[in-house]
């Protein structure tokens, strides 16, 4: 247990911290994967077909390809690709990009196209009459997405959106191989330095078995709010 | 875009993809065998043996698989028991404790696919076996087995996938499997995007053909409308 302390002599503060870190970029990422959703789930259910094909390349390739791949292109592309950018607009210096960025944007890509799947299934299955019914309404495009659509959408989504933050939540466990100091990170260093990879790879676990628990509770919760009226 | 590099590379990342399929495979066939016991654990009835199947499934399903397979090869390594006895055989070879990982892994979730699917088989079909005086045994095997690996056809199918992209971790652990090789080039060449392109696009096709399999595999085997 004195591995566990808190301040100098345990571990104890180091992995409340890098819990923390780990809920953050949990967090960062499953918000990136709703930008990218929004973007690419009316790509896909556009009637015009290269705009299709742009969205399901996305999903198919991010959910056929390992996640740690994707970390991989991105944690030695991503600044290549960022400078390349910068030198358009004539900055031509060094830059560096923290590690929190990357790894946040590499998870938020992969939850992105799962996040794409779940809404495109979901919006799929609201009633072709909600639709008319926004129209004989009056509504304009804004009323009608926000006002009726929306609401219904979460409704469906938000079960498998729960397990889309799931996997996104485990999936922060990779982005330790960038170095950036989250559980599995911390755990690698403490393990290192004590010897004593049981102790703390369980101890890594029980962290995340808490996160999962707690997230499932509070996702519970939200379920039961969404669903007033059914 | 560097062809040469993607021209080169592409015989040792198709090598490498020998080691992913067998990780799979190997792992598959022993995650198939776990998740068959819990999910029949899973339906019993006394509350100890059911308890215990869900735990394990929760367990297995609540952590990140990398934490699973640091556990197995960093961590069992540090218990002097195991060192001595024929387990170490097994235990100190990364190929073996990731597969172990990789079977515990999928076993969880395989049995959470057998259980559901045992549980939509609709009592009719049972009471219809009985009342022809089969035996319970004979019922679990030509009626409940068969029916449900129809029902859990395409959720298996998507836990291949995922068990696919899954053995990629074995590169944490010293193994040169397809993901292992690709990071070698990249970190070598500095070159990622035509690494990415190539082991991106084995991996697809293996997906595509997995995929296709289960289709063709779901259409043989769906009940006549």
């Amino acid at each position: 247990m004195e591995l566990l302390a808190f301040g100098d002599t345990g571990w104890g503060d180091e992995l409340f911290y890098a819990t923390l870190m780990t809920i953050a970029v949990a967090i960062t990422a499953m918000l990136i994967g709703f930008l990218f959703a929004l973007i690419f789930t009316p790509l896909k259910l556009s009637k015009n077909k290269f705009l299709n094909l742009i969205a399901n390349s996305y999903t198919t390739v991010i959910r056929g390809v390992p996640e740690l791949l994707v970390i991989y292109l991105l944690f030695f592309g991503g600044t290549g690709a960022v400078m390349y950018v910068a030198s358009i607009f004539g900055y031509n210096e060094y830059i560096e990009i923290n590690a929190f960025i990357t790894g946040a944007f590499s998870i938020g890509i992969i939850s992105g196209a799962y996040s794409t799947e779940v809404f495109r299934g979901a919006i799929q299955s609201i009633d072709k009459g909600q639709f008319e019914a926004a129209n004989v309404l009056g509504l304009n495009k804004f009323g009608k997405f926000f006002k009726i659509i929306l609401p219904q959408t979460l409704r469906l989504a938000i079960p498998n959106l729960s397990n889309v933050w799931q996997i996104t939540l485990k999936d922060t466990s990779l982005i330790s191989v960038t170095g950036l100091v989250e559980i599995m990170r911390q755990s690698y260093i403490a393990a290192g330095s004590t010897r004593d990879p049981l102790f703390f790879y369980s101890f890594a676990a029980v962290l995340y078995l808490f996160l999962t628990f707690l997230s499932m509770k509070l996702i519970n919760k939200l379920e039961v709010k969404y669903s007033r009226g059914y | 875009m560097d062809l040469e590099l993607m021209i080169n590379s592409f015989p040792k990342l198709l090598g490498a993809t020998v080691i992913t399929l067998k990780l799979l495979s190997v792992s598959l066939v022993i995650g198939l065998f776990i998740g068959l016991i819990f999910a029949i654990l899973r339906l019993n009835k006394n509350i100890f043996i059911n308890r215990f199947a869900y735990g394990y499934s929760y367990i297995f399903r609540g952590t990140p698989l990398l934490v699973q397979i640091f556990i197995i090869y960093f961590g069992l390594g540090q218990i002097e028991y195991l060192r001595s006895t024929v387990l170490w055989v097994i235990l100190k070879e990364p190929y073996w404790c990731a597969i172990i990982a990789f079977a515990l892994n999928t076993g969880a979730y395989t049995s959470e696919i057998l259980r559901s699917a045992f549980q939509t088989i609709k009592p009719g079909l049972i009471e219809a076996g009985k009342s022809l005086g089969i035996s319970n045994k004979i019922i679990f095997y030509k009626i409940q087995i068969p029916i449900a690996i129809r029902q859990s056809l395409p959720a298996y199918g998507n836990e291949i996938i995922l068990m696919m992209k899954g053995t990629s971790l074995a590169s944490t652990v010293t193994l040169m499997d397809l993901t292992g090789v690709a990071k070698y080039i990249i970190s070598t060449t500095f070159k990622p995007v035509e690494v990415f392109i190539v082991a991106g696009g084995i991996y697809l096709f293996m997906t595509f053909i997995i995929h296709n399999v289960i289709k063709y595999l779901e259409k043989k085997y769906s009940f006549s409308q």
